[in-house]
């Protein structure tokens, strides 16, 4: 069986924070980290290989500094990591990554499970999961919190999907894609054998070149949503602070509260 | 230069570093006083030029070009989306919002309803804002798989080609929708806060946060169509109902080809305490680590009880074992935007405000008056919660006349 795991390097938002003078991120020395919910479909991918001797791949489009996480997976045991890094890709949105990704993984070839995380907590659409699957035209489950079994000679899987009002269980023939929520696992910790196997390992460098793709159909030219402007919120006002547990303070904020409840 | 991508004219850079302040992606840097983008870490979102005051940069964006298809094209589809049976509250506020749109667009709103046994629940779209309904009555379609779903609506939007579909930003909505965006490749922006009309235009400026909510992005899709929005629950405002609208209904049909047999349903299980759904509410009362215990979590629910507000907590409250991991609002729980936003001994790592900060009202009630959740509260108390909360609780039964 063989797992590829899809990751994005994003800000770390502890230490994003605001310039109060320019009303701006400061995302100077600001440090980077795989998104945090990469990490559960990383996590789940060690499991798999653990359980079904399953081969594991992680790949991830971005700059090369992006190399840093694909070797953390390594560390925690991932076996294998590609690297899309070519600044055509550069300005993609979530269909035009979704493209590059399919395309690696189309070429990576005979896959049986693509794991992405639920989300990116930079941009936070959860559109490019089932954009790869659509791509590959693979059946998909997403928001899954748990994986119940993979009958390996059937090729299928079962799995649980959060849902607002409870969870679903459903049934997918491999190969397949899905993402995955916290409540999936909880990650481990680089093993020092680990860590000094991803410091080794080398780690293939595909451009467009590899890809193949029309340099229309990637980058800004292959997004069809365009950023055209980037603001600040609005500053929160200055909120009104009450002193101690007096029962004056709590009957003033109760009247506050009065008028947005009534 | 190509066509498209970024330039600075060396000539007119002085290297003062306002294009470095301002770029969210960190991709600019001052070298030998002249700014260097990094094209690798670019967006082209234009801060950068916005921000700079001698001109010095120029961004090359595709043309915006007028084709066929963008012309004819008509309609702002709602996507219907049930919960429980019944039409999720996120389907009328996008008929709201589509409403203001079509009147902007001198067009029609159209609700786009699939499922099994829908007819008794078709009028109420009309009195919520659709005028015509296309609807698909099927039992194939009675259980939601997004591939099914978004085969069907693709054909249909093959078929009618409409200006602008809208959805919820909901599991089954961001699913089903990310899908049909790329089968039609056309644009898809995520979770949007603000939609508006650029008339002259006929373009949809869809505003969004970004990273966690500390930036805002417009984005809009001009060369292709339909223009895809999804909206989470509780942003737009549902019309007030008019029992007297009525409109057409379309009745479309399936073809075998559209169920995709390598996806088979095989249970729901409802999860206990659903109905205090975190996106759904108006009011939150969350606690977090200040609990100190378990048990003290009641502090919160008896308050919560009276509100008829949900419970939310921290992430601290949870790996704690203290509260189960669906009360969790935060960066790796729920986002959620209520009226009210009570946080009771939360300290407001930035993880937690991210998810909440969009809230219209927050009140912090937390000992320590340095903690980060003062910063954007509305009100506060410094003070000990276990004498506020619950005296809090006594004030507002009064208030309410409980």
């Amino acid at each position: 069986m063989k797992v590829i795991v899809c990751i994005k390097q994003v800000p770390e938002t502890t230490e994003v924070e605001i310039d109060s003078q320019t009303n701006t991120l400061i995302r100077e020395g600001v440090a980077s980290i795989i998104n945090p919910f990469d990490m559960y479909a990383i996590e789940e991918a060690i499991r798999l290989k653990e359980r079904y001797n399953a081969q594991t791949f992680v790949i991830t489009m971005g700059p090369p500094q992006a190399d840093s996480v694909l070797r953390e997976a390594i560390s925690l045991g991932i076996d294998e990591a590609v690297h899309l890094c070519d600044r055509t890709f550069a300005g993609s949105d979530t269909c035009a990554t979704s493209l590059v990704l399919s395309k690696t993984i189309g070429k990576i070839g005979n896959y049986d499970l693509i794991l992405c995380g639920k989300q990116a907590s930079d941009g936070d659409t959860a559109q490019v999961g089932p954009g790869i699957a659509t791509y590959l035209n693979l059946p998909q489950a997403t928001y899954v919190r748990k994986i119940d079994e993979i009958d390996v000679k059937k090729k299928v899987i079962k799995v649980e999907r959060l849902l607002e009002e409870g969870y679903e269980i459903l049934e997918l023939d491999l190969p397949a894609l899905i993402t995955v929520v916290k409540e999936i696992n909880e990650p481990r910790l680089p093993s020092l054998r680990g860590k000094m196997k991803a410091r080794k390992q080398s780690i293939p460098i595909w451009t467009n070149k590899d890809l193949e793709l029309k340099e229309k159909d990637v980058g800004i030219e292959g997004s069809p949503t365009q950023v055209v402007k980037i603001f600040s919120p609005p500053a929160r006002q200055q909120g009104i602070i009450f002193e101690g547990e007096s029962k004056e303070c709590v009957d003033k904020l109760g009247e506050e509260l009065r008028k947005y409840i009534l | 230069m190509s066509k498209k991508g970024i330039k600075v004219i060396t000539e007119k850079c002085v290297g003062c570093a306002l294009c470095v302040k301002v770029c969210p992606f960190s991709a600019i840097s001052i070298v030998n006083k002249i700014a260097v983008i990094d094209l690798h870490k670019c967006n082209f979102c234009g801060a950068c030029k916005e921000a700079c005051k001698f001109d010095a940069i120029e961004i090359f964006k595709p043309e915006i070009v007028k084709t066929g298809v963008i012309e004819d094209s008509k309609g702002v589809w709602v996507f219907v989306e049930e919960e429980d049976n019944e039409i999720a509250g996120v389907s009328y506020e996008l008929l709201g919002k589509a409403k203001q749109l079509a009147k902007d667009l001198k067009t029609e709103v159209i609700a786009v309803y699939l499922g099994y046994n829908l007819k008794a629940k078709l009028n109420k779209l009309f009195h919520k804002g659709a005028d015509k309904i296309i609807v698909i009555d099927r039992p194939e379609l009675g259980v939601f798989i997004s591939e099914n779903y978004a085969r069907v609506i693709t054909h249909l939007i093959k078929k009618y080609n409409p200006e602008i579909v809208l959805a919820g930003a909901t599991t089954k909505g961001r699913s089903l929708v990310s899908r049909i965006a790329v089968k039609i490749h056309t644009g898809l922006t995520a979770d949007c806060t603000g939609l508006d009309i650029d008339k002259e235009r006929r373009i949809l400026i869809q505003t969004r946060p970004a990273f966690g909510g500390n930036i805002m992005a417009q984005i809009i899709t001009p060369n292709h169509r339909p223009q895809m929005a999804t909206v989470r629950h509780k942003v737009m405002a549902e019309l007030e109902e008019d029992i007297s609208r009525i409109g057409e209904v379309i009745e479309e049909n399936i073809d075998e080809e559209f169920i995709d047999k390598r996806i088979r349903f095989i249970d729901f299980i409802r999860e206990e305490g659903y109905k205090v759904n975190l996106t759904d509410a108006d009011i939150i009362i969350s606690g977090g680590r200040g609990l100190q215990a378990p048990e003290n979590f009641k502090l919160v629910k008896e308050l919560a009880k009276v509100l008829e507000a949900a419970v939310g907590s921290s992430r601290a409250a949870v790996d704690s074992g203290w509260i189960p991991y669906s009360h969790q609002v935060g960066q790796t729980g729920r986002t959620v935007g209520p009226k009210i936003y009570i946080a009771c001994g939360i300290s407001g790592q930035i993880q937690h405000l991210v998810g909440m900060q969009s809230s219209k009202i927050i009140v912090a009630i937390n000992k320590d008056p340095d903690a980060p959740i003062f910063k954007i509260a509305n009100y506060g108390i410094v003070g000990d919660l276990f004498q506020i909360v619950p005296s809090l609780t006594k004030k507002m039964k009064e208030v309410l006349k409980k």
